[in-house]
């Protein structure tokens, strides 16, 4: 990829992903999410796997996590109820760096 | 009836930390497991991209010359952007006299973790790698064993060389659920470029290499732009502090892209081509022994896991103190038998070794260009100080 402005999908399509299908790693609590006012979570994932929906709902994709566990750090209210590494090889593997 | 074991020590983790200890231990003939998450070691590890060598050749001397590593470290540039984006000052720190303690080399993470887990391997070290240790065996209070899927595995010690995520640390009660404020977010693009073009736009010769390092607070928003040149590549990254950029509202993704086309930063990668992209934590804090215990009977945590960092201002240490901690693990597992104190022989034998270190720096600090950027009369020079000042409170 040239060196442009990259949204977070192109910035991830570079990568190499093994997707565990049926575990996702990280899962969230939804009600607790919903109650959650400072939602850090939309600024602070560098995969911006974060997002929110039509109705301001917080809506999350486990596809495409770099594994770096800020959002896991940033959660403060334990929206995140569970957070774990993906089973041995999934999640993403760097080649390059 | 206490278990049979399978192993005397099982390693989690083939990172620097992980690999250095499982070296020492088995070079000695203790018989190790290593668990590596990853397809390969390395494959889940990001970095700024330089390593202090001087920790391999204590690992085993002569070490340090057949290491997977990039470019050596001739040239240190230091650059501050004011609040308006108009104004910049260059600082530049020549390294080409460096040796021994200060030698240091660009590296990537997929070549160099592999290298070291290797050697690891040669010196008896049995490796599995694509497996994630799911939890701790523990009986009366000590660790006996890792559980991995289906699988139990009995040994004398556990080292948790897991990360900065130290789920390991966690499970065995060592750690405080991290605290944000200690860390910041380092967000990596590998960019490929050709090497006599890396040498003539960086006025390099050979397989020197050189580091950049632009300090801003566009949009209040304090961030530190490092590059380092590897031999066919760069990479480019951004520190940001996850408070403030959720405080703010603004995405960590978006302020990277936005510095990336920097006036300042973009004529440094004009023409090469991004390969991959990367994320990872960064502990601030130096290590200190205050941090908290490292150690629980038949567990030792070491590396990134242990918060073995050192922040000398204008830049963070971490990798050979990951080797010099795993070092140091494994010197106390051989040294004492009763499991008590290998963890206290452990703490003392890392105190030792970083102590020295990490009072060197804050005597070092002095003719660094730390406190010459701070007498400047440069807008930024407050916001340097509350980040990158805290060498001082060594």
């Amino acid at each position: 990829m040239s060196i442009k402005i990259l949204n977070a999908s192109e910035l991830l399509f570079l990568n190499k992903f093994n997707v565990d299908e049926k575990n996702p790693h990280i899962i969230l609590d939804k009600e607790i999410c919903a109650k959650c006012e400072e939602k850090p979570c939309l600024a602070v994932c560098p995969a911006q796997l974060y997002t929110l929906d039509e109705d301001s709902r917080i809506c999350f994709d486990y596809i495409g996590c770099l594994e770096c566990g800020t959002c896991r750090i940033m959660c403060k209210n334990k929206g995140i109820s569970q957070w774990h590494y993906p089973r041995g090889t999934f999640g993403v593997t760097f080649r390059k760096g | 009836m206490p278990q049979d074991k399978d192993f005397d020590v099982i390693v989690v983790g083939a990172g620097p930390a992980g690999s250095s200890c499982a070296y020492t231990l088995a070079k000695e003939g203790k018989t190790v497991l290593q668990i590596e998450r990853g397809d390969f070691p390395g494959a889940k590890n990001v970095t700024g991209g330089r390593i202090y060598v001087q920790a391999l050749e204590q690992l085993e001397p002569g070490l340090a010359l057949e290491a997977m590593l990039e470019r050596q470290i001739v040239r240190e540039e230091i650059t501050l952007i004011d609040y308006d984006n108009s104004n910049k000052k260059d600082y530049y720190i020549d390294l080409r006299s460096m040796d021994g303690a200060g030698r240091s080399f660009t590296v990537l993470r997929s070549k160099f973790d592999r290298w070291l887990a290797d050697k690891a391997e040669e010196q008896g070290v049995v490796k599995v790698c694509g497996i994630r240790v799911d939890d701790l065996l523990e009986e009366d209070g000590e660790i006996v064993g890792i559980i991995a899927g289906e699988d139990r595995m009995y040994c004398d010690a556990v080292v948790a060389a897991d990360g900065v995520n130290s789920l390991m640390a966690q499970k065995a009660g060592l750690l405080d659920e991290l605290r944000a404020p200690n860390f910041s977010i380092g967000i990596k693009e590998m960019i490929e470029l050709p090497a006599e073009e890396i040498n003539r736009r960086f006025g390099l010769q050979n397989k020197d290499g050189m580091v950049k390092k632009i300090f801003s607070c566009t949009g209040g928003i304090h961030s530190e732009v490092f590059l380092y040149t590897n031999l066919a590549s760069l990479s480019l990254g951004a520190i940001f502090f996850p408070e403030e950029a959720a405080k703010r509202q603004k995405s960590v993704q978006q302020l990277f892209q936005e510095l990336k086309m920097h006036p300042f930063v973009y004529p440094l990668i004009k023409g090469g081509r991004t390969a991959e992209y990367a994320a990872h934590l960064v502990c601030m804090n130096s290590y200190h022994p205050s941090l908290g215990k490292l150690h629980k009977n038949g567990f030792l945590i070491v590396g990134d896991a242990a918060g073995v960092i050192l922040n000398i201002g204008y830049d963070i240490r971490g990798l050979d103190l990951a080797i010099m901690s795993g070092l140091a693990a494994a010197q106390a597992l051989i040294a004492e038998q009763d499991k008590e104190e290998i963890g206290i022989a452990y703490e003392q034998e890392l105190n030792k070794v970083l102590l020295p270190i990490l009072k060197s720096a804050a005597e070092n600090y002095d003719s660094s260009p730390i406190p010459l950027i701070m007498r400047e009369t440069f807008q930024l020079r407050d916001n340097f100080i509350k980040i990158y000042g805290r060498v001082d409170a060594l």
